[in-house]
């Protein structure tokens, strides 16, 4: 249920792996730190008791060895008899409940000469003291340990214990105290006193010592035997080394070297009785020698800080399990509502506007993330509509805008050449708005037969209200020529009517001239427009001379001047709007006059239209990757005045296939003085020749030389050829469509040629007349 | 019917009538270990309870040896048919005329040492020069007074009784001790091997082989089969012990136990395994029970220069060689 990469694992794993680290951190360094602290503390408790129970028994030893060390000192420094000896024995066990027994043994004739054996003893039976000599063949007490040590080391000893015998199973221990005599300055060895006691309440007192639930006490001799242990078995049998070598334990052999050494300390060892883990304090009895071991079974006493940490790290689980319950929750509460949220966001992007965030009800962050998807619906429903409507009129518009283009465009004069039968000139114009409607616009008209009107106007906005303007501008402007002879006049009148009502402070700068095509003179006025290029003598290239003026509709009281220029042949007057030089580049350079001027240099040779499409494609070339800025305007007017209305050839042929050449030679030189081209030259040429060589082969019946007449014209750009001939009446008209799947031979007269001719030519008359075939071609060569 | 019946009956009784026969062929012998129970004497225990010296037909009773029962005293007396004792013992005996023979020398090896503290500075015999020594008596001062005659050694000899206390209390340098138990109890008083000087008298050229079994010579006469039966059985239960120690350590236990003598398995461990070495050398399991004619001969040499005897036996007379004798079928 829970995704690996949702915010719910993530949450919950994150956090939960951070808290048990943290809560493993701290309960580790609490546990062993808390287990060092009572550590510490039980080995100086340990310390502690052992000390105070060595001291307990140390006094009681230590009071029992002055007994027999008094007696030592008194004899050395005293007489005494028998009575006396017996007396002091006698008292010393009576008198100290402690001793069992107490003797005063005599070294070999040491008490008297003939005394080998004296050893006066005193011992408890019961509750009676009783009497006796020690000392035997068969009890030779100096060969004793209780004897001879003493004697030998020259002080007092504590025996190891041992069993006595006399019946009780009592263990015992015996200290003996060597005594001497001054004998001529010299101390002799006399003799040993002894005190027996019984170690039964020793047993007692150390087996009583409990630690814990396991702990116990021991005591060990001098020689390592334990005196007393809780498993009974190893008293007096086992020593602690003997324990160490059965149980291969090293470590206790050096344990009990050290005690047996007197040395105290405090040791790990896993304890004999109990067979765990535990601490060893030990500690010496400065009386006997022996010494005293206590065993702190570790884990008991560790006991409640094991189960404290028990608890603790169950609670700590418990808290995780609680922990992971509730982040579970709080995640679930967070990531199902963004669920909700997302799935509702894709909807929305697949337009599905109606979704219900009523799930979604807490007052958290998250609520108001619904709240504020919920506004976003009742926005993004409005919007749309409005966007809607907004669409609709806008698409109305559009279209409304592309019929007034179309009109804007209809009320300019679009079809070229407009003038055919006015051979004086040639006109080209072509308008580029930037938008659907454009505020540029250019007019031509003649006024009189004689006088072209021309206008090239930019009004100052683009869009509809410019276009506006510009069809009321053209309009006027055709209309007002009509009263107006010059175009200052012209100007003048339209300016005063725009001006007048001219709310929309709006204008237009108008470039008006005249040209007068039988003198090749024009007339211009000039309101604000850009200056016309102007092309003279096919090499000067200069923009036109004068002021620009004021823009038309800006003032009333506006005053335009005329101006005059005059064209030669072949001169072109090139009227553009700034929409061609203020064109931009990329590169945010504009297209600028001068490379205006280049350009028409380049091309200044080429045909009026070439030159004009050719500008409008280099200046659109310029501006690539640029949206149009301004409406784009050229307007160019070429003067051909000064040429003859017809050039006209008259040429006349023999009848002989020799004369071809001569009629091909005289078609060339009128037709290339006009530029006209090779291939309309060869057409008419092979016409001609096709046309000659049926007249000469078919239309006489004799033999003779015969006259045949060829006029060739060029009027305007129709050129025509006039064939007449004195031969049989033929019209190659009427001829039949050749079979041209025929062979050459099956074909009848007047086959493939002629069909080459009426493919060739624009149109072939032919009439018979005076007894002569007139046949004339015409062909457009222009 | 009834006839059947009386003719069963007969037959029962006939048929018990031979068990106690069969029983009454079982000779009863006493033995007295030389000591207290302690694995010295493991395999005479160990050769009862197994049943070995009822598989030879005797029915021993094993007495309680200790301080209070000498064992040479008690076999003169015939207090007991066998016992065990030291050779120079039975050499003493023989001398004070005593007829007491050795019917099995188990012993091969002498076992007793010279022990010192490193501590002390004793680390070879010259370094005893002058130290205050402790001797046991009689027979055990053999081999140390050649001991010090070799290596012309002074010193001051301090009588040792049943404990080695005084030794461990500083006051001798040097204590006699038995190396297959006065040794190990040092070190179960605290010292290691490696803080003791040990001095081996059979390193020293000094070999007595040490404990026998014997018999009055009379007995013998009287009882030569029972006595090669019993070494027989004695040689078996020592082989038993020593192929089965934990089992015989179990059972000179039991015996230490019930005679209330401090028992401690490590050091009858470390016993029966030291009888092993002076039994058997090491290698063979069952003791030979041989005594070499040299090593008795060795000995009596000793005792003589000593003066401890005036004369000694004749080999043969003394040593009746029993171990290698099969039952007769």
């Amino acid at each position: 249920m829970i995704k690996r990469n949702s915010i719910a694992f993530k949450l919950i794993f994150s956090i939960l792996i951070s808290c048990t680290a943290l809560f493993l951190g701290i309960f580790w360094y609490n546990y062993s730190f808390s287990k060092k602290i009572i550590s510490e503390n039980i080995s100086d408790n340990a310390k502690n008791l052992t000390r105070a129970t060595v001291n307990e028994i140390d006094s009681v030893l230590l009071a029992i060895q002055e007994i027999p060390e008094n007696i030592a000192s008194l004899l050395e420094h005293n007489p005494y008899d028998k009575d006396e000896l017996l007396n002091i024995v006698h008292s010393a066990v009576e008198g100290n409940p402690e001793i069992y027994g107490a003797a005063i043994a005599f070294d070999p004739y040491a008490y008297e000469s003939g005394a080998l054996y004296f050893a006066p003893y005193y011992y408890r039976k019961k509750d009676s003291l009783e009497f006796t000599y020690l000392g035997s063949a068969t009890y030779q007490y100096f060969y004793l340990d209780w004897y001879l040590i003493p004697k030998e080391l020259q002080s007092p000893v504590w025996s190891e214990p041992y069993y006595d015998e006399g019946g009780g199973n009592i263990l015992m221990a015996t200290y003996s105290v060597p005594f001497y005599k001054n004998d001529g300055g010299k101390r002799k060895f006399m003799g040993v006193i002894t005190a027996d006691i019984s170690l039964m309440w020793l047993q007692k007192m150390v087996s009583s010592i409990k630690i814990a639930k396991s702990g116990y006490a021991f005591l060990i001799s001098k020689n390592g035997a334990y005196v007393t242990h809780p498993l009974n078995k190893l008293i007096m049998n086992e020593t602690v080394f003997s324990i160490a070598e059965a149980t291969n334990n090293n470590q206790l052999r050096d344990i009990g070297k050290s005690m047996i050494e007197g040395e105290s300390g405090v040791v790990s060892i896993i304890g004999l009785a109990t067979k765990r883990p535990s601490w060893l304090s030990y500690a010496p009895l400065s009386s006997s020698g022996w010494s005293l071991g206590i065993v702190f079974p570790r884990d008991e006493l560790l006991l409640d800080i094991t189960r404290l940490n028990r608890v603790v790290f169950i609670l700590g689980f418990l808290g995780f399990v609680i922990l992971f319950v509730i982040l579970f929750l709080i995640s679930m509460s967070i990531t199902r509502p963004i669920q909700i949220l997302a799935d509702t966001t894709r909807d929305i992007g697949t337009g599905k506007l109606d979704f219900d965030l009523s799930a979604i009800r807490t007052k958290d962050e998250v609520g108001k993330l619904a709240e504020s998807f919920v506004y976003m619906r009742e926005s993004l429903k409005k919007y749309i509509k409005e966007l809607t409507e907004t669409t609709a009129v806008k698409e109305r518009m559009q279209s409304e805008l592309r019929i007034a283009h179309d009109i804007q465009m209809g009320i300019i004069p679009k079809i070229f050449p407009p003038f055919p039968d006015k051979p004086e000139f040639d006109i080209y114009g072509i308008l580029s708005p930037a938008k659907e409607v454009g505020g540029d616009f250019y007019d031509f008209f003649f006024m009189d037969s004689d006088r072209l009107c021309f206008v090239v106007g930019d009004v100052s906005d683009k869009g509809v209200p410019a276009s506006l303007l510009m069809a009321v501008t053209k309009t006027m402007i055709k209309t007002m020529s009509k009263d107006a002879s010059t175009p200052d006049q012209i100007l003048d009148m339209v300016n005063k009517e725009i001006a007048h009502d001219n709310d929309s402070s709006m204008f237009i700068t108008i470039f008006c001239g005249i040209l007068n095509i039988k003198t090749g003179e024009i007339m211009y006025s000039n309101g604000g427009h850009t200056l016309p290029l102007v092309v003279q003598s096919g090499y000067k290239i200069e923009f036109l001379k004068g002021d620009s003026g004021i823009a038309v509709g800006a003032t009333e009281k506006a005053v335009y001047k005329t101006n005059k220029i005059l064209l030669g042949p072949k001169d072109i007057i090139c009227v553009y709007t700034d929409g061609i030089t203020e064109a931009l580049s990329k590169n945010q350079e504009l297209f600028g006059e001068n490379r205006l001027k280049e350009e028409m240099c380049a091309v200044r040779q080429m045909p009026l239209k070439a030159i004009i499409l050719d500008i409008q494609r280099k200046v659109n070339e310029f501006s690539d990757g640029m949206p149009q800025a301004d409406d784009i305007t050229l307007l160019a007017i070429q003067y051909l005045g000064g040429i003859k209305k017809t050039e006209e050839t008259v040429i006349a042929l023999k009848n002989s296939v020799s004369e071809v050449p001569r009629l091909a030679e005289a078609v060339r030189g009128l037709l290339k003085s006009r530029n006209i081209s090779e291939k309309i030259i060869n057409e008419i040429n092979l016409s001609l020749e096709e046309i000659l060589a049926n007249i000469i082969g078919y239309a006489y019946a004799d033999k003779n030389e015969h006259k045949i007449t060829v006029s060739l014209s060029i009027s305007g750009s129709e050129f025509t050829a006039k064939i007449v001939d004195d031969g049989k009446p033929f019209n190659p008209l009427s001829a039949p469509q050749p079979d041209i799947n025929a062979s050459v031979k099956e074909r009848k007269v007047g086959g493939v040629g002629l069909y080459f001719v009426r493919k060739l030519m624009d149109k072939i008359e032919y009439k018979r007349s005076d007894g002569k075939n007139v046949l004339i071609l015409k062909k457009t060569v222009e | 019917m009834k006839f059947k019946i009386v003719f069963n009956v007969c037959v029962l009784f006939f048929a018990a009538s031979l068990l106690p026969a069969e029983q009454s062929n079982l000779k009863k012998v006493s033995f007295l270990p030389q000591w207290a129970p302690q694995a010295q004497f493991a395999g005479y225990y160990v050769a009862y309870e197994k049943g070995i010296y009822k598989k030879y037909g005797i029915d021993i009773n094993i007495l309680q040896g200790g301080p209070d029962s000498p064992p040479d005293k008690m076999l003169i007396e015939g207090a007991c048919d066998f016992t065990t004792l030291w050779l120079s013992s039975a050499i003493k005996e023989n001398g004070q005329g005593k007829k007491i023979v050795n019917i099995a020398q188990m012993m091969q090896r002498s076992a007793l040492m010279l022990i010192a503290k490193k501590s002390s500075g004793i680390e070879k015999p010259e370094d005893i020069n002058n130290k205050k020594v402790s001797l046991w008596n009689d027979v055990f001062q053999v081999q140390p007074r050649a001991f010090f005659k070799k290596y012309d050694l002074n010193v001051t000899v301090i009588p040792q009784t049943y404990s080695i206390n005084l030794f461990l209390r500083g006051g001798v340098d040097v204590v006699s001790a038995m190396w297959y138990n006065e040794y190990h109890t040092i070190m179960n008083y605290g010292y290691n091997p490696d803080e003791l000087t040990a001095f081996f008298y059979y390193d020293y050229g000094l070999n007595f082989p040490e404990d026998g079994i014997y018999v009055k010579g009379e007995y013998f006469r009287k009882n030569p089969e029972v006595c090669r039966l019993f070494v027989k059985a004695s040689l078996e239960g020592w082989q038993y012990a020593f192929t089965h120690e934990d089992e015989a350590l179990d059972i000179v236990l039991k015996y230490m136990e019930k005679a209330h003598v401090p028992a401690n398995r490590v050091h009858q461990k470390w016993m029966l395994e030291r009888m092993k070495d002076l039994m058997t050398d090491g290698n063979a399991a069952m003791p030979s029970g041989k005594l070499s004619e040299k090593d008795y001969l060795y000995v009596a040499n000793c005792m003589k220069e000593i003066g401890l005897v005036n004369s000694a036996p004749e080999f043969k007379d003394f040593y009746k060689e029993c171990p290698s004798y099969d039952k007769k079928k």
